[in-house]
């Protein structure tokens, strides 16, 4: 079993190996496909990170409402729809059906549909985490809060959202690092990521152990790094004493 | 006394994997009874029908050279187990002994040359572009700045990259992960134009709900010859199957069977190709040989 890891230093069209890895002059090494790949998959997740962070946490919280039944049931159905199909045909809706049904939506690029499939997908996940958040709250927060004369929205805001949030902050984590992985799936509607080129590339130049554990390796950056990000938030966001957040448990 | 005797054991087991290494398929089939041929679900040359049956041009010759093979092997019966390969894993496959024989699409150029070996050519691909009939392409010209789709893992990616370069053209590129995707995307209009061999783009017209609706244009982008694969340093299994294409080319066998898959409606759809043999198919049979693809471009 021969090790052939010169293969990133090759030209991707005259297939020899220059001097430095990088191209020069317009010519693009695998090494030079392999970090453009990885850009892809970088800004494919972070985007679609954002999208489901803000969506996510706005129907996780419409879905504690008190007395808005009609409120809580459009939160619950959108979760619901978003859980039940699995991530790969989302992406085909959104990049095959949708268009057709909505002709104005056919200009859009591929990258953008993804983005949006990926986010709502992950959104109603971080809305079920969001909600879970809320409702570990002792009861006496909220009429706490409406004993002091705050409206829901102020109770929400000043009193359940701050712990809620800070509570969740683990189990999201564990999301925005499932985003990072999930992106995997962009490659089936032509998103030139990580995926993508370590098919290709293994196809082209025929070194696959070397190209996929390449691609590993850096999937394993990017995940491990938006992990330490969040470890970081949550450091920088604790309040001493109040929720104890990955110490021995207990209040 | 055990050191010795361990020593001796592992120099042994080394010995017989050395042994191992230099490949005989001949003796494995004989040994065995039973060969594994590598066939695709859904190319040109060879696809399925439903139900671990494979049918296609080279999927039958493969039989035939198999045939060929239990008769000179002198066996009464030769089990053959049929095993479904993708792009991806073709190679390492037929590399590690899953599979002794490929005959599906596979192109033979120096790159794979140094990971397996390659049987003698029996069909010529041509890398040519499918469009909408109404969409006044006919050359590769005509695509600046348009969108074409072609499928990942497939020599036509580098083709296009190739050309972009040599040309300075520009187009958009997008890729199917498969041949139906790809041609999915030129029939919803995300792509103008689908670059794949030519067989393969008949087919899927072929296969489409309206044929008609679609042309295939434009020069050769690329002769890839098309060949058998099988483990390299294997000389006597090599000229057992070249010995056998040999054969079916000489008695005409071949090219009647070329007309059944190409020429004639072909299941399951029973729609005809109407793909008459190409100039460079006919010349490579008449001078058998196994050349790469890279010699063929000089042409």
């Amino acid at each position: 079993m021969s090790w052939d890891w010169q293969v990133f230093c090759e030209d991707t069209i005259t297939r020899e190996v220059g001097e430095r890895c990088f191209g020069q002059g317009g010519d693009i090494t695998y090494l030079d496909w392999l970090l453009s790949a990885w850009g892809w998959t970088v800004s494919v997740s972070v985007l679609a990170l954002a999208l489901a962070l803000v969506v996510g946490a706005v129907v996780g919280t419409l879905r504690t409402l008190p007395n808005r039944p009609v409120v809580v049931g459009l939160g619950n159905a959108w979760v619901e729809l978003f859980r039940n199909i699995p991530l790969l045909v989302q992406i085909f809706l959104w990049y095959h059906v949708v268009p057709a049904l909505f002709p104005a939506l056919k200009g859009v690029p591929g990258f953008v549909l993804v983005v949006i499939a990926l986010g709502l997908f992950t959104s109603a996940r971080i809305a079920e985490q969001v909600k879970s958040g809320i409702q570990a709250l002792p009861r006496g927060q909220r009429y706490a809060g409406m004993a002091l004369g705050l409206t829901t929205a102020q109770t929400y805001r000043y009193v359940l959202l701050p712990m809620a949030l800070r509570i969740v902050i683990p189990p999201l984590t564990s999301e925005t690092m499932n985003i990072f992985k999930n992106s995997s799936v962009a490659f089936a509607v032509s998103v030139a990521e990580l995926t993508m080129f370590a098919m290709q590339a293994q196809e082209e130049t025929g070194r696959g152990i070397e190209v996929y554990l390449a691609v590993t390796g850096l999937y394993i950056v990017s995940a491990f790094a938006i992990n330490r990000v969040m470890a970081f938030i949550e450091k920088r966001s604790r309040v001493p004493g109040f929720i104890v957040a990955g110490g021995t448990g207990g209040h | 006394m055990k050191k010795s005797l361990f020593a001796c054991a592992v120099l042994g087991l080394a010995a017989t994997a050395a042994i191992a290494q230099a490949n005989d398929t001949l003796a494995k089939i004989k040994s065995s009874g039973s060969v594994t041929l590598g066939v695709r679900e859904s190319s040109g040359l060879s696809y399925t029908l439903g139900g671990g049956k494979f049918v296609g041009f080279h999927t039958e010759m493969g039989e035939r050279i198999l045939a060929d093979v239990q008769k000179q092997l002198g066996l009464s019966k030769l089990d053959v187990k049929y095993q479904p390969v993708t792009s991806q894993n073709r190679i390492p496959l037929v590399q590690n002994g899953t599979v002794d024989l490929e005959c599906g699409s596979t192109t033979n150029n120096t790159a794979r040359q140094r990971d397996v070996a390659f049987a003698i050519t029996t069909y010529v691909e041509e890398v040519r572009i499918a469009v909408k009939a109404n969409s006044g392409i006919n050359s590769i010209r005509d695509l600046v700045g348009k969108t074409v789709a072609t499928t990942t893992g497939t020599t036509s990616v580098q083709t296009l990259r190739k050309h972009e370069r040599a040309n300075g053209v520009d187009f958009k590129e997008i890729y199917g992960k498969d041949h139906a995707d790809s041609f999915l995307l030129l029939e919803s209009g995300r792509a103008d134009a689908f670059v794949m061999d030519g067989s393969i783009l008949a087919a899927n017209i072929a296969k489409s709900k309206a044929p008609a609706d679609f042309k295939v244009v434009g020069e050769v982008l690329s002769v890839e010859p098309i060949a058998c694969m099988l483990r390299k340093d294997d000389p006597a299994f090599k000229k057992a199957v070249d010995d056998s294409i040999k054969r079916q080319i000489a008695d005409g066998s071949l090219a009647k069977l070329y007309d059944k898959w190409f020429m004639q409606p072909i299941p399951p759809a029973n729609v005809n190709l109407k793909m008459p043999l190409s100039d460079t198919t006919k010349a490579a049979w008449a001078n058998p040989n196994d050349k790469p693809m890279e010699e063929y471009a000089v042409k």
